[in-house]
């Protein structure tokens, strides 16, 4: 498989002196749909900012599909990995759609004629269904982020990196949100998703990075990962509630690492047989 | 019994409440009618736009006193309709806390900020030394009283704005989504002192929060709004029984209630929901046992 991302001993000091990373060895493969957890400070958001080069590292190498990053510019770098920022807000600031989306298209040199067309596939894949002409910043919190998303992917990125996307939405534009992200990782795009929401995680990701202070603190497969007490605890975080229910239930040789409610209802329908009707 | 007479051990009574902000054309709160009881743990959940943080704003005058719109009905707090009253006497019996601390903390040490309320009720220097060591306590920030604010971490900065709330000794404390700004030490932070203020103390709190496995655990009720509507208000194990509305609202059961919904959906017969680890691991078995 295609390595998307691979980063060899990565270090990152701050101007003010903070050392934000200390050693950051990790490989993301093509296609894959990676979490990063941990807690405020642990370097999430600083070791993403490395993939496309809003940040360089102090030490270490940083390869996107397999070239070194340092010898490409961060505007070459975003059209391969695009970041999609935490606050819509703080990445949107044209007047009209069209202006906002089509922007990095415009910077490229790209025609008015397949800008036009580009940013009218990239809203059709968010289903935003908005006049081109209207002003994002009147947007709600679930439209503005799905304008910030749409901002990126019309670049037609490989890697889509997105910082807490889910911040200030409620459930149901949280769940569509996370939909429209698990599509576009269904056609091929890799996706790095920074989270403290392990129920999110859970649901989305098949890999999890736990960072604490700088380092990797655990790297695996998520249902390993988010079913692991100890571990997480480390990083204040706490398996899904469905888990400690599927620990509890050992005795019925329920896995001990189910971490979705739908993997729950599947193994209880299909290996223990539910026939009591309870009145 | 005259309905509208306020019963002893009611803290927070809204009557017939409707509310239009300035800029909207519908209603942001339609006939409202909910009691609180001293003591009480209430947990106001819904999507976005029901209306859930313009409630907790009517609780403090900050509806209608500084914000734009049309009130009708009727807010009594600790016996006083707030809109006879104003936001400084009612922050007094009403305590809010924001959703995110960087826009309530003012001063520049910990200490002032929690000294700047009660200095403005012009109490005594021994009175106002005493309610601030008092609120640094249960907010566990005595051993940084004289650090920067600044220098807070983000659970610690939600921790002092609710230590200079507190500091105003209110009766009630209200609080709009208080840890969705925050990492999961700093929601853990402040999750533990709203429940030492509640069950230690025997504080009143009113919560706006999208965490529906915490507030089943620790709220005595919970207030499912829809539309500016109140939609439930009930104990958190009989809300969950309602999965109709429940799932048409779109608001997000505990994992395990979702299980039995699901189970459901298939064809298990199923009558009772879960809400907690305990109680579905319960109804598995007794499901199972045959």
């Amino acid at each position: 498989m295609t390595e998307a991302i691979r980063t060899e001993g990565v270090e990152y000091v701050y101007p003010n002196g903070f050392q934000a990373l200390k050693g950051i060895d990790i490989s993301i493969k093509e296609g894959e749909f990676v979490a990063i957890m941990g807690q405020n400070g642990s370097g999430k958001t600083t070791l993403v900012k490395h993939f496309n080069g809003l940040l360089r590292p102090t030490r270490g190498k940083v390869y996107v599909f397999g070239e070194d990053s340092a010898k490409h510019t961060t505007a070459e770098l975003c059209r391969i990995v695009g970041y999609v920022f935490q606050n819509p807000d703080h990445q949107i600031f044209n007047s009209t759609l069209l202006d906002e989306v089509g922007f990095g298209l415009r910077n490229l040199g790209f025609s008015e004629s397949e800008v036009l067309e580009r940013v009218k596939i990239a809203l059709a894949k968010v289903d935003l269904n908005k006049n081109l002409t209207d002003n994002p910043h009147f947007m709600s919190m679930g439209e503005r982020h799905r304008v910030a998303i749409a901002s990126i992917l019309v670049l037609e990125p490989k890697v889509l990196v997105l910082d807490e996307p889910t911040t200030g939405l409620d459930y149901k534009r949280s769940l569509e949100l996370m939909e429209l992200v698990k599509r576009i990782n269904g056609e091929g795009k890799t996706v790095v998703l920074v989270t403290h929401d392990v129920n999110l995680a859970a649901q989305y990701a098949q890999r999890v990075v736990v960072l604490k202070d700088g380092q990797i603190l655990a790297d695996g497969e998520a249902k390993n990962i988010l079913s692991n007490t100890e571990l997480l605890a480390k990083s204040n975080l706490v398996p899904p509630q469905i888990n400690f229910l599927a620990k509890r239930l050992r005795d019925l040789n329920v896995p001990e690492n189910i971490i979705k409610v739908d993997e729950m209802v599947e193994f209880l329908q299909k290996h223990v047989k539910l026939t009591k009707a309870s009145k | 019994m005259k309905a509208k007479m306020m019963v002893a051990d009611e803290i927070i009574s809204v009557e017939n409440l409707s509310y239009t902000y300035i800029s909207g054309n519908s209603y942001a709160l339609y006939d409202i009618n909910l009691k609180i009881r001293k003591g009480e743990f209430v947990v106001i959940m819904g999507p976005s736009g029901c209306g859930k943080s313009t409630l907790l704003y009517t609780f403090n005058g900050i509806i209608p006193h500084l914000f734009r719109g049309k009130m009708s009905g009727r807010v009594i707090v600790d016996g006083i309709d707030t809109k006879q009253s104003s936001i400084s006497k009612l922050s007094q019996i009403v305590g809010m806390v924001f959703q995110n601390p960087e826009t309530q903390i003012v001063a520049s040490t910990v200490i002032e900020e929690v000294a700047f309320g009660p200095e403005n009720l012009n109490l005594s220097v021994e009175e106002i030394r005493s309610r601030v060591e008092e609120s640094l306590a249960i907010s566990r920030l005595s051993s940084k009283r004289d650090f920067a604010t600044t220098s807070l971490s983000g659970g610690e900065k939600q921790a002092l704005a609710i230590a200079s709330v507190l500091a105003l000794r209110p009766k009630v404390l209200a609080l709009d989504e208080p840890t969705s700004m925050l990492d999961p030490a700093g929601a853990a932070l402040v999750s533990s002192i709203i429940s030492e203020l509640n069950k230690k103390l025997g504080m009143t709190v009113v919560a706006v929060d999208h965490r529906v496995e915490w507030a089943v655990n620790v709220a005595d009720r919970l207030i499912v709004m829809d539309e500016g509507k109140i939609v439930i208000d009930d104990k958190p194990s009989n809300v969950f029984k309602r999965f109709d509305l429940v799932r048409k609202i779109g608001f997000r059961p505990p994992q395990v209630t979702e299980l039995f919904y699901k189970l459901r959906d298939n064809g298990v017969p199923v009558n009772d929901f879960p809400i907690t680890v305990d109680e579905a691991e319960g109804l598995v078995r007794w499901v199972l046992d045959d």
